[in-house]
């Protein structure tokens, strides 16, 4: 055997190691790179869902709007809000609520529902998560087209100056340019979205139980999160000046915060920067558990799925 | 310079049955013991101590009984599985094409497929778009190509499959039994093809079980049996120990000048 003869010969590489942060990082940058890939995929998937219906990807927008619509007539109704500022809350929430859920349970599945392309084609892992943040993006771009409308409709509630989403509450500085503030608000969304991809994806190939843990809290955290109620809620004191600790409600739940800063700028409502702190702190936090778990089990993925 | 190198290589799979697959035993086995740890998965060594070292021009054939590893062996080469102890370094492109049924979407067309996969072998959308007249020419699909893969046969897979790899210029060819799937006339047309590529700048690693497949691409071969290689030499050799006898020994004259071996195995000729 003369060619294994030379194999033994030469020392085995050591720069090469699988659990090392140089392939960790390698494979981040070749994934983000084959740029024309992930979005094919991604924009495959959107329209793989929709294929052979008459309206296509428009489902996306229309039952956004039926959701809206819908929820926010009743909720409006139930709080005894105005709808020209609720409906539009809850539709600006909602919209964004989806992205963030969709990044949560579908992040859950990156590599599980890739299993047949992992096993087949020498990728990087990375592309498998950029397309589910791509096809979320997709889609939320679709929803955005409602938002459009409902602005179109309320226009002249969104922006009174010191309007109030609900009665009694906050007084909101009313639609301004501040709304280019969403632009680099969802940059963030779509960014975080990619750790929770990879990290998410990482643990639940390996563990199981974890996508149906993942999809049995978002009920919940849906309903913790302010979406269809406002934080008005949560400040309001109680006659005898109790209640304050209430705000933490909102303020513990790390979605509250990814929330608001892109649905403040597009409502025109106040903003308070330790949002963006919050967020940019589980930014941090949540790349650096996502770029160890990708050094440490990057290569196990193939053998998982 | 294209190159694969595996040095010592371990290829080990872990059986997460269902039990020890959920965090159950990880989180709960914590109380009274070390039920359930990681050491409690069973493991499937699918490899075991592999070294090779391939480089340019080389035509290896992959023989061997089912379950023996080949598979795996030719993942391990494609960089899909990192080897669990030992190492491996791949210099060069790699196209694979493996299990036909995977890795392809049924639901969208040929083209949609063809771009698809094209895409993940390293190419652009731009350079797809020249390619794609020349693959439809190649596999002669023709009006196939916009019909949903799920209406394919195998066969027409196969050739779908075959005509993305040999047209974007790949360095190293991983092929996987699935190919003796197409008739005779088109193999003739893709082994010319597949010939040619590894002539001009590549590396060739077919599994098969079809002794005329390997005749044709291969000229040495691997015996992997139990995750571990047996043999390794000229495709004669190897396939003779094999299969306990000489496969070229029933070939005609002409095929054997065709494939250049001389008529029995051996410098040595009178004798077998």
């Amino acid at each position: 055997m003369p060619a294994t003869a030379t194999a033994e010969e030469q020392a085995p590489p050591t720069h090469r190691e699988s659990r090392s942060w140089g392939r960790a990082w390698e494979d981040i940058a070749e994934g983000v790179k084959q740029r024309e890939l992930w979005g094919h995929l991604g924009w495959q998937d959107i329209k793989q869902r929709y294929r052979r219906s008459v309206i296509g990807p428009l489902w996306i927008t229309l039952s956004m709007a039926i959701t809206a619509a819908g929820l926010g007539l009743l909720y409006s109704q139930l709080f005894g809000s105005p709808i020209g500022t609720f409906l539009p809350y809850i539709t600006v929430g909602f919209i964004v609520w989806n992205f963030i859920l969709g990044c949560l349970t579908e992040g859950t599945d990156t590599f599980i529902r890739n299993e047949g392309l992992i096993k087949h084609l020498p990728a990087p892992l990375t592309v498998y998560a950029l397309r589910m943040v791509w096809r979320l993006t997709l889609m939320f771009a679709h929803n955005m087209l409602v938002y459009f409308v409902v602005l179109a409709i309320f226009w002249s509630y969104l922006t009174t100056p010191g309007y109030q989403i609900s009665p009694g509450g906050l007084q909101q500085p009313g639609l301004s340019w501040n709304v280019v503030l969403a632009i680099p608000a969802f940059a963030v969304l779509a960014f975080n979205g990619g750790w929770v991809a990879i990290l998410f994806g990482i643990i639940s190939t390996r563990y199981r139980d974890i996508p149906q843990v993942i999809i049995s809290l978002t009920q919940l955290l849906f309903f913790m999160t302010p979406i269809v109620w406002t934080t008005d809620i949560l400040t309001r004191v109680g006659p005898d000046g109790g209640g304050r600790w209430r705000v933490l409600v909102a303020e513990l739940n790390p979605l509250y915060h990814y929330i608001e800063i892109l649905r403040a700028p597009l409502l025109g409502n106040t903003q308070s920067w330790h949002h963006w702190a919050v967020v940019g702190a589980f930014t941090v936090l949540g790349w650096a558990v996502a770029l160890l778990a990708m050094r440490n089990y990057r290569a196990r993925i193939s053998y998982w799925v | 310079m294209v190159s694969i190198d595996v040095w010592n290589a371990s290829v080990d799979f872990p059986i997460f049955d269902a039990k020890s697959r959920s965090l159950k035993k990880a989180v709960l086995g914590k109380v009274g013991g070390k039920i359930g740890t990681e050491q409690k998965v069973p493991i499937i060594e699918a490899l075991h101590d592999i070294s090779i070292s391939l480089k340019e021009g080389d035509k290896v054939g992959l023989v061997g009984h089912n379950g023996a590893g080949k598979s795996t062996l030719l993942r391990l080469l494609a960089g899909i599985y990192e080897p669990t102890r030992g190492s491996s370094r791949i210099v060069g492109k790699i196209a694979p094409v493996f299990d036909l049924g995977v890795g392809m979407d049924p639901e969208i067309s040929g083209l949609e497929n063809i771009m698809i996969r094209g895409l993940f072998l390293g190419m652009s959308r731009k350079q797809m778009e020249k390619r794609v007249d020349d693959i439809a020419e190649f596999t002669e699909l023709g009006d196939y190509l916009q019909m949903p893969l799920r209406t394919y046969s195998t066969g027409m897979r196969v050739r779908l499959a075959l005509g993305v790899v040999t047209s974007i210029d790949p360095e190293i060819l991983l092929l996987d039994e699935g190919i003796g799937a197409v008739d005779a006339a088109f193999l003739n047309k893709a082994r010319a093809r597949l010939v040619d590529l590894v002539d001009r700048s590549g590396m060739l690693v077919f599994a098969s079980h079809q002794d005329d497949l390997l005749f044709e691409l291969c000229d040495t071969a691997i015996w992997m049996d139990e995750g571990q290689m047996k043999q390794r030499g000229s495709l004669r050799e190897v396939l003779t120990a094999y299969k306990g006898k000489d496969p070229f020994a029933h070939l005609d004259q002409e095929a054997l000048e065709r494939l250049g071996e001389p008529p029995v195995l051996t410098s040595k000729s009178g004798e077998v």
